[in-house]
């Protein structure tokens, strides 16, 4: 700690705290546009001049260190000087645009230039003009306004861990830019619209939208990975027009996803479900929710008595609020079913009571790890700030490991991935167990028969002496890995791992998974039954909330036959698809996210609870509300709500009378069995891609036409298997699985595993196919003769 | 008068005076011999060159062994030292010089910079120009390497030090030594904030000592003959001599190795005086970026970093501008500001904008359309970027413009009154633009 003296003002600073950050604790207003908390310093806006004592000139106070005994001095006449020195070159060349600029009102150059502009230009001569440059479908560029803070590019390199932006030419010919125009890959990139300073990087689809005087500020979480990050929803009238970070440094820092902040584009999709309807006789007929909602319960009892009571299932989408999902399993056990579940795209569930579903990890113990080991993982999609806290760890020097089916640059220093099929993912992880078992020989008695004819290889060692040397190791399982025919085993398998190196396991959930197992959106029997056995089993009557069963399950092919076959099918749904339209009885529209009050529990395990900012869309009622009137109308005892947050207590209160964690323990007993693979089979490896999660994001229409979703349509294969299969001069592919025939588009990528064709899912391309990590054959198409 | 050419320009006799054997006949390389047979301790070389009063040739003038002392010698891992042969300053090309004619010289002084500072690799960052240059410096290295001067375990001391030559491309600002740096990390060059300074943080993170050609090139003979006598060749606190580059109205324009303290009228007798039939006008003295001076005061200065000093400007890097009576000094400014302008890398504001402003207002004025409020203007801009940038090349962009107009304000002023020119001039005055 050192003395110093701001204005006069005496103040005791940590000795590692340069001038600006003294003052900005200590509330002291010094101007700045380069300096930025999260990234490192530049100096070079140079906004923040102050007059030092015994410093013969003005000093930079975001690059100054304090002092013991320093007298700083933020308002000073030498400091005045130089600060409106600065402010008048800055905008000397700034095209004064401000009327027809997007950041107008909360432009930091248009605040500051009040304080400490002149009110006439003594400016004549010409100004510079930059030309806009294109960086895709989400950031608008208008390079003249730029004041080459470089913070754009400072996150790409420090907090992205991609260098797309950066700056070319010299002096005044200086632009920020791609090198190369292409549009920004980063899952992150959309912060460099909060971070620019002025309108040179703007939202491109808020473009002149709405002043910001003209919103208001609502608090939420984003729904669509399992962070929670905190974000503000900024409302005009009845409208979200857009989505920003909200300061939270436990969850999200000051940073969201791409996916966080544009999916808000869907919420008025043309697709947008705003009626309660019917069909009768084949066709869609609007009606009022009464009827609605009698016709939902009439048609359900009707089929359950005559087909029987466990032919109703409900599927509920992992989006779906802790209320919303508490309501779901109570109105449907009401109704005597115990087929529910929110687990759509697991295929493997036998590990389903294992405590290891309930690790709360917070965002700091991922940053803090000093080792890491991704199995079956694309940590960047799956969850953006998982991976940005994990690449801060690498930073600082954690080991990061990854074993996988593919591999995706991780955009962080990383020791070895691996890309691998499912056998050989399995034998790694025993490989990885037993090395570990003999540097503790006592461990683990019980997996002596499973493991018994393994024999670890050198990289096997690698991995596990490393976890075992790290202080706080990390195992993440990710959806890949989770989404895997033998999931359950290759979760037992991370657990002993992390077990026996004293980690943490981090069992990635989707969405607000963790917040639908409390609420027991789970069938009676989790550990052996699930929504993927379910569609095989094809229920007679379905209730569907917030599901699009073509792509939010394992195996579209299933789930859509099963759509086909059912007697009634009701969608609680935001929106229309395809599969509800021609297969569905009644659609009750669903207020989306930023509608509706509810809680989010993430990977932390924090209780997280928001309110709807805006009124639902069209007739359209939050998921409580329709539920709550379908549990009165069912004569469901114990139904009368009368807000969200009742049903939170009574969540709450439940918990805490008994703890029933049901704490199952399952090891696999026998050797793994792997369908006979012949020679001309493939292994269909697919993760749900980054813009298709759920509902609301396959609605938005800017993130949908970002190159990282145009690639999910292209499936992927290494180009040695792509020769073995005569293969290699192939540009498009005919899929086959059992039925199901795709043609697609290849692409040759040596990331994929040997034996393998990625194909991301969710997609129009993947709904055609059947279950992930199932066998499939692959022929060439013949390109069409030119005409 | 004194013997010339006594420190950097020691071989120029010769022939060829480019080569090892030539150099060995001088003495080269004994030094080296010597230091690491008797494994001299680093302190004591530090001690002699700080006792020699050898201040930094690039422009700045900080004394060298008070540098060289600032590294942390015994820190592990790597440590660097680097020659800055960028000699990018509008006037310099004594750099150039040294390696084309005794580039040994240098290799044998960033040899022992190295072994004092701890540094097992150097590198020279040579101005991209400088083809031929460039050549020498690399055939030296050739030759200095097949001696057993450079590489592993040099001469059975147990001391390894490795030499690279890094071709810049052509920027100004690579000159700066952060900038240079950045440039030799493969980065773009710009300057960086300091503190930390290369000393604790420097080429790839790590301690590194820059040092100006000259300067380097100048420690052999200082540890040769001794600090004392390279301090006696120049005056108290200015010792050795110097080379100036002689640029400009004068009719014999070329390098001068002189011993620092020299008055200027002696030194422009040397470059053969200013052209027949002319009269002095005024001295750029240090290159483009130091302050201009009227010719009465510097034909009473001395050629030393105090005795310039006194004269309102800097030695800098010894680059002597003249110009007599012909010269129009709203042209010549025009052309110093265009230079700045063009040459400013961009990174922060006052430079980038300032310098751009800078021109545009001065080449107005030069082309009649001058405004009588300009040379406040021109003032108050170039005082608004002056202290106020990250390196000094917007100090460098500001200080000609005061000075010029601080000294030959009634020039600018006729050119606005009148919008054309009140020197009489060799060459017609056209309507030009750079850029």
């Amino acid at each position: 700690m050192v003395n110093i003296e701001i204005d006069g003002i005496p103040l005791k600073v940590d000795s590692s705290r340069m001038i600006i950050q003294a003052a900005d604790e200590a509330g002291i207003d010094i101007p700045r546009f380069c300096y930025h908390k999260k990234l490192s310093i530049a100096a070079n806006c140079r906004m923040c001049l102050v007059e030092v004592d015994k410093s013969r000139k003005a000093l930079p106070a975001c690059a100054t260190p304090v002092t013991e005994g320093m007298k700083v001095f933020t308002h000073s006449k030498v400091a005045i000087q130089a600060q409106r020195g600065v402010m008048e070159f800055l905008l000397i060349n700034h095209p004064l645009d401000c009327p027809i600029c997007d950041q107008g009102g909360e432009c930091e150059l248009q605040d500051l230039s009040l304080g400490y502009g002149k009110g006439i230009s003594r400016f004549s001569e010409g100004k510079r003009v930059v030309k806009d440059k294109n960086i895709g479908p989400l950031i608008q560029t208008e390079m003249t306004r730029c004041i080459h803070c470089t913070r754009c590019v400072r996150f790409g390199t420090e907090i992205a861990g991609i260098k797309e932006l950066g700056a070319t030419g010299r002096g005044e010919h200086m632009e920020i830019g791609t090198y190369v125009e292409h549009s920004l890959a980063s899952e992150l990139s959309g912060n460099i619209i909060d971070l620019c300073p002025v309108g040179a990087l703007t939202s491109k689809p808020f473009r002149y939208k709405a002043r910001a005087w003209e919103m208001q500020a609502h608090p939420s979480i984003a729904p669509h990975d399992a962070v929670g990050s905190s974000i503000e929803l900024h409302v005009r009238g009845n409208e979200v027009m857009r989505v920003v970070p909200r300061d939270n440094e436990s969850v999200n820092e000051t940073w969201i996803s791409d996916r966080d902040r544009f999916s808000y584009l869907g919420l008025k999709h043309t697709d947008r479900a705003d009626k309660p309807m019917i069909k009768q006789d084949g066709v869609w007929q609007e009606t009022d929710w009464q009827t609605a909602l009698e016709h939902t319960v009439n048609g359900l009892k009707t089929v359950q008595a005559k087909n029987g009571q466990d032919q109703l299932l409900g599927l509920m989408s992992p989006t779906a609020t802790l209320e919303e999902g508490y309501l779901f399993q109570k109105w449907l056990r009401g109704l005597g079913t115990q087929h529910i579940d929110h687990r759509l795209r697991l295929q493997s569930v036998d590990d389903a009571g294992e405590a290891y579903w309930q690790n709360a990890l917070t965002m700091a113990d991922i940053e803090d790890c000093d080792s890491v080991l991704l199995i079956g993982s694309n940590i960047r999609s799956e969850a953006p700030m998982v991976g940005h806290r994990i690449r801060q760890a690498a930073l600082n020097g954690a080991l990061i490991n990854e074993i996988n089916f593919l591999k995706r640059d991780l955009l962080m220093p990383v020791q070895r991935q691996w890309s691998v099929n499912s056998d050989t993912l399995l034998q790694m992880l025993k490989g990885i167990a037993v090395a570990l078992m003999k540097l503790e020989p006592a461990a683990n008695g019980e997996w002596q028969h499973y493991l018994s004819d393994i024999r670890p290889g050198s990289s096997e060692q690698n991995i596990a002496m490393q976890l075992a040397n790290a202080t706080a190791p990390i195992l993440v399982v990710g959806a890949l890995a989770n989404q895997h025919p033998q999931a359950a085993t290759i979760r037992a398998l991370a657990n002993l791992i992390c077990t026996m190196s004293q980690g943490e396991l981090l069992v990635l959930p989707e969405a607000n998974s963790r917040a639908l197992h409390l609420a027991n959106v789970l069938p009676a029997k989790p550990n052996s039954e699930s929504a993927t056995g379910y569609w095989q089993q094809k229920k007679r009557a379905l209730v569907l909330f917030d599901v699009e069963p073509e792509f939010d399950s394992a195996d579209p092919a299933t789930a859509s036959a099963a759509m086909q076959q059912a007697g009634f099918v009701v969608a609680i749904n935001r929106f229309w698809s395809d599969s509800i339209r021609d297969h569905a009885d009644v659609i009750l529209p669903l207020a989306a996210f930023a509608e509706t009050s509810g809680t989010f529990i993430g990977l932390d395990g924090q209780w997280q609870s928001f309110t709807g900012a805006v009124a639902p869309r069209g007739d359209s009622r939050p998921g409580w509300k329709i539920l709550r009137v379908l549990g009165n109308l069912s004569n469901v005892p114990d139904f009368d709500y009368v807000a969200s947050t009742d049903i939170r207590d009574e969540i709450a209160d439940s918990l805490t009378a008994d703890k029933q964690t049901q704490n199952a323990h399952f090891i696999p007993v026998e050797p793994d069995t792997f369908a006979e693979k012949s020679a001309d089979h493939l292994e269909l490896i697919s993760d749900v891609a980054m813009y298709r999660t759920d509902s609301l994001l396959r609605r938005s229409e800017a993130l949908q036409l970002t190159p990282e979703n145009q690639q999910a349509l292209i499936a992927r294969m290494h180009p040695d298997t792509a020769e073995k299969m005569d293969l290699a001069d192939a540009e498009r592919l005919q899929i086959s699985q059992g039925e199901c025939v795709l043609e697609v588009a290849l692409l040759l990528d040596k990331d994929i595993a040997q034996g393998c064709l990625y194909l991301p899912g969710a997609t129009q391309n993947s709904r055609e196919l059947g279950a992930a990590f199932g066998l499939v054959t692959v022929s060439p198409v013949e390109a069409l003769a030119d005409a | 008068m004194q013997q010339l050419n006594q420190v950097c320009f020691r071989t120029l006799h010769f022939d060829q005076p480019w080569t090892l054997e030539n150099y060995r006949k001088v003495g080269g390389y004994k030094v080296l011999e010597q230091i690491l047979g008797d494994k001299t301790r680093q302190e004591d070389i530090i001690e002699q060159i700080k006792n020699s009063a050898l201040r930094g040739r690039g422009g700045a003038g900080f004394p060298t062994g008070l540098k060289w002392s600032f590294m942390p010698r015994k820190m592990p891992g790597a440590k660097y030292i680097v020659c800055n042969s960028d000699e990018g300053e509008p006037g310099t090309c004594k750099d150039r010089d040294i390696m084309r004619y005794n580039p040994h010289q240098l290799i044998e002084g960033m040899i022992i910079a190295g072994y004092t500072i701890g540094a097992e690799a150097g590198y020279n960052y040579i101005r991209g120009e400088f083809y031929e240059p460039i050549e020498r410096f690399e055939q030296a290295l050739v030759e200095a390497r097949e001696a057993g001067y450079l590489g592993k375990n040099i001469l059975g001391s147990g001391f390894n030090f490795e030499l690279h030559t890094h071709p810049g491309a052509g920027a100004y600002i690579c000159g700066e030594e952060t900038a240079l740096l950045e440039s030799l990390e493969g980065k773009k060059g710009q300057p960086r904030y300091k503190p930390p300074f290369p000393a604790g943080y420097g080429l790839y993170g790590r301690p590194t000592t820059i040092n100006n050609t000259e300067t380097l090139a100048s420690v052999p003979v200082i540890l040769q003959h001794g600090a004392d006598w390279f301090h006696e060749l120049g005056t108290p606190n200015n010792g050795g001599q110097k080379i100036f580059c002689m640029t400009g109205h004068v009719n014999k324009p070329g390098n001068y190795e002189v011993p620092l303290g020299m008055p200027f009228a002696e030194l422009l007798e040397l470059a053969g005086g200013v052209r027949e039939g002319h009269q002095l006008k005024a001295v750029i003295p240090g290159g483009s970026s130091t302050p201009v001076v009227p010719a009465d005061v510097m034909m009473q200065t001395e050629m030393s970093y105090d005795g310039i000093g006194k004269a309102g400007s800097m030695l800098g890097a010894g680059s002597v501008i003249v110009m007599d009576d012909s010269t129009c000094m709203v042209k010549a400014l025009e052309r110093i500001a265009y230079f700045y302008y063009e040459e400013s890398c961009g990174q922060c504001t006052p430079c980038r904008e300032g310098t751009g402003w800078l021109y545009r207002v001065i080449n107005r004025i030069e082309n009649g359309q001058g405004q009588q409020e300009d040379l406040d203007r021109l003032i108050d801009v170039a005082e608004n970027i002056n202290g106020n940038t990250i390196c000094a090349l917007g100090d460098a962009a500001a200080a000609p413009v005061i000075s010029f107009i601080k000294h030959f304000r009634e020039e600018f002023q006729y050119h606005i009154d009148h919008g054309c020119c009140m020197v009489e001039q060799d060459e017609p005055q056209g309507l030009r633009q750079y850029g």
